[in-house]
């Protein structure tokens, strides 16, 4: 693997040395259960487990009682949503979220929908892929008990005003959870400022370990309590239950106490290197067209459209670069991306699309590299597609109409 | 997603990328797909005064199996007669490929760039052909 060149960061990350460094002593050595009160072993995992909770409250601002470990980010969005909706079905059932949600969100209310159990709002975007605080505000009821909004999106790395949408919901007395998996480490996240009530993470997004995450969960102004979704012997404060996972919870910690000590150097480097990429492609292709918004932007994320150009054919051209496209061929589903079908782009610049999403471990060789293979494997395949060539001839695509299927 | 060796050739090294001049009465020229479905094949053809297809192109916006399918199609539909190319399926382009289910569409799409690419030859001629099915799917 060591030719290939990964920008796919916004996908997962690979664990810092760091992480796993802290991480080894837990499987072997020292494998207690934290739950277990009786003996060095229990208290030995009990401790490594509170100094990541530590850790992670740091990190986003929070105090450690009010972080809640779970499996990941999918799990901290149902409980954050499911267990509101349960705990508050006496005050209402009204649930305002956005259509480019993370699908563990958009699935958890539309199980809700389905079940009858919540009537939802999906508040549509702009081009930018961006929910205005306004909008919010216009669709909030008297029975609405939860606002969910992710932070940044994972495609196009749009930032909503979370600070604004949050003082809306405070003032309304409505909690407010947001998806801060892609935010976390990544901008300033902080609680308090935010005006967050949940906020979702993943410790395989910020160079810990896949399968561990968390649920903040506010403790004060207002007390938040969710329904447990996952029954058991009461740990995480009776709201998910399970034994802890400690290795994956150290790494979690770890990784968290890391972004925050890295978080200036990291940021920098996230966005000299995404930069570069950017000016790089930009300053050899035309017809390249950014995907969400330049200026509310996470700084790892770079989602372009390279018109006339399929994004699953580009991806072919460029087999040691490793992104990701929202290309119907490359989904499942052959439909293509939800969240750049929102941004109304048109599909066939969704099919043109294509995401770079650089990390700590990018170097600028990698960049250069990358860049390079991406400008000539374009301008090939621009050579062989007769959009390219109509658009050449002064054709307006838009206007032609086609045999489809 | 592997895509099979011969994919790959044809992605890495396609045949007869290109156009033909389109106001040739000997050339006919199919355009079919659309960008928002993800693919568009053009597809020429030049018969000579044989009746023999000596020359063929394409140009195709899609997927890695769409490009290998037109790519292939070219390649088969030089040197037979117009009659013969029609007969060309696009099951024979699957196998030879060994596409997938979800690239079955690519295949139909390539069959169809040629039948409408010959119906346009044919219309030119002043013999148009019926070809049905072939455009809207």
């Amino acid at each position: 693997m060591s030719d290939h060149i990964y920008l796919d960061y916004n996908a997962t990350t690979p664990m810092d040395p760091r992480v796993l460094d802290a991480m080894l002593p837990f499987f072997v050595e020292r494998f207690g259960n934290a739950a277990s009160r009786s003996h060095q072993f229990g208290w030995e995992a009990e401790e490594a487990v509170k100094i990541a909770r530590g850790h992670v409250a740091d990190l986003i601002g929070a105090d450690e009682k009010e972080i809640i470990f779970t499996s990941g980010a999918t799990e901290s969005d149902n409980l954050a949503i499911k267990g509101t909706v349960e705990m508050l079905a006496s005050k209402g059932k009204h649930v305002v979220t956005c259509v480019t949600e993370h699908k563990a969100v958009l699935d958890s209310c539309k199980y809700l929908e389905s079940k009858g159990e919540a009537e939802v709002t999906w508040l549509e975007v702009d081009s930018h892929g961006r929910v205005s605080p306004e909008r919010v505000a216009a669709a909030l009821r008297d029975d609405t008990v939860l606002i969910t909004l992710m932070t940044a999106n994972n495609e196009i790395g749009t930032i909503h005003p979370i600070r604004e949408i949050g003082e809306i919901a405070r003032e309304r007395g409505i909690w407010f959870h947001t998806d801060a998996t892609q935010a976390v480490a990544k901008m300033p996240f902080d609680v308090d400022a935010l005006n967050v009530d949940m906020a979702s993470l993943s410790g395989h997004k910020i160079y810990g370990p896949k399968g561990v995450g968390a649920l903040y969960v506010r403790r004060k102004n207002p007390r938040v309590r969710l329904a447990p979704q996952i029954h058991g012997g009461g740990h995480e404060r009776g709201m998910r239950s399970g034994t802890l996972n400690v290795p994956g919870i150290v790494g979690l910690g770890e990784a968290c106490r890391i972004a925050k000590l890295d978080f200036e150097k990291d940021q920098a480097h996230y966005r000299r290197l995404r930069d570069r990429m950017e000016r790089l492609i930009r300053e050899s292709l035309d017809h390249v067209q950014l995907n969400g918004d330049e200026e509310h932007r996470l700084p790892t994320t770079f989602n372009v459209s390279f018109a006339y150009v399929e994004g699953e054919s580009l991806i072919m051209g460029i087999p040691l670069v490793a992104v990701s496209s929202g290309s119907a061929c490359t989904s499942a589903s052959l439909e293509p991306s939800y969240v750049l079908r929102a941004l109304g782009i048109g599909d066939d610049m969704a099919h043109s699309s294509i995401r770079f999403s650089v990390g700590r471990f990018t170097t600028e060789n990698q960049v250069d590299e990358a860049a390079k293979t991406v400008i000539q494997t374009v301008k090939r395949l621009r050579d062989m597609s007769p959009l390219y060539e109509m658009a050449m001839e002064g054709i307006d695509i838009s206007q032609v109409k086609w045999k489809t299927h | 997603m592997a895509y099979s060796d011969k994919v790959l050739d044809h992605y890495e090294n396609p045949r007869n990328v290109g156009s033909l001049d389109k106001n040739d009465t000997r050339v006919g020229t199919g355009v079919v797909g659309a960008p928002e479905c993800g693919d568009v094949m053009k597809l020429q053809i030049r018969v000579n005064e044989k009746g023999i297809i000596e020359d063929a192109k394409f140009k195709t916006f899609g997927c890695g199996s769409a490009i290998a399918s037109s790519s292939l199609a070219t390649e088969w539909v030089k040197g037979k007669t117009v009659d013969e190319a029609l007969k060309i399926k696009n099951t024979d382009i699957v196998e030879e490929l060994a596409l997938p289910p979800v690239k079955i569409h690519c295949s139909v799409l390539a069959e169809d760039a040629i039948r409408a690419a010959l119906s346009d030859y044919r219309a030119k001629q002043g013999t148009p052909v019926a070809t049905p099915g072939t455009n809207a799917h």
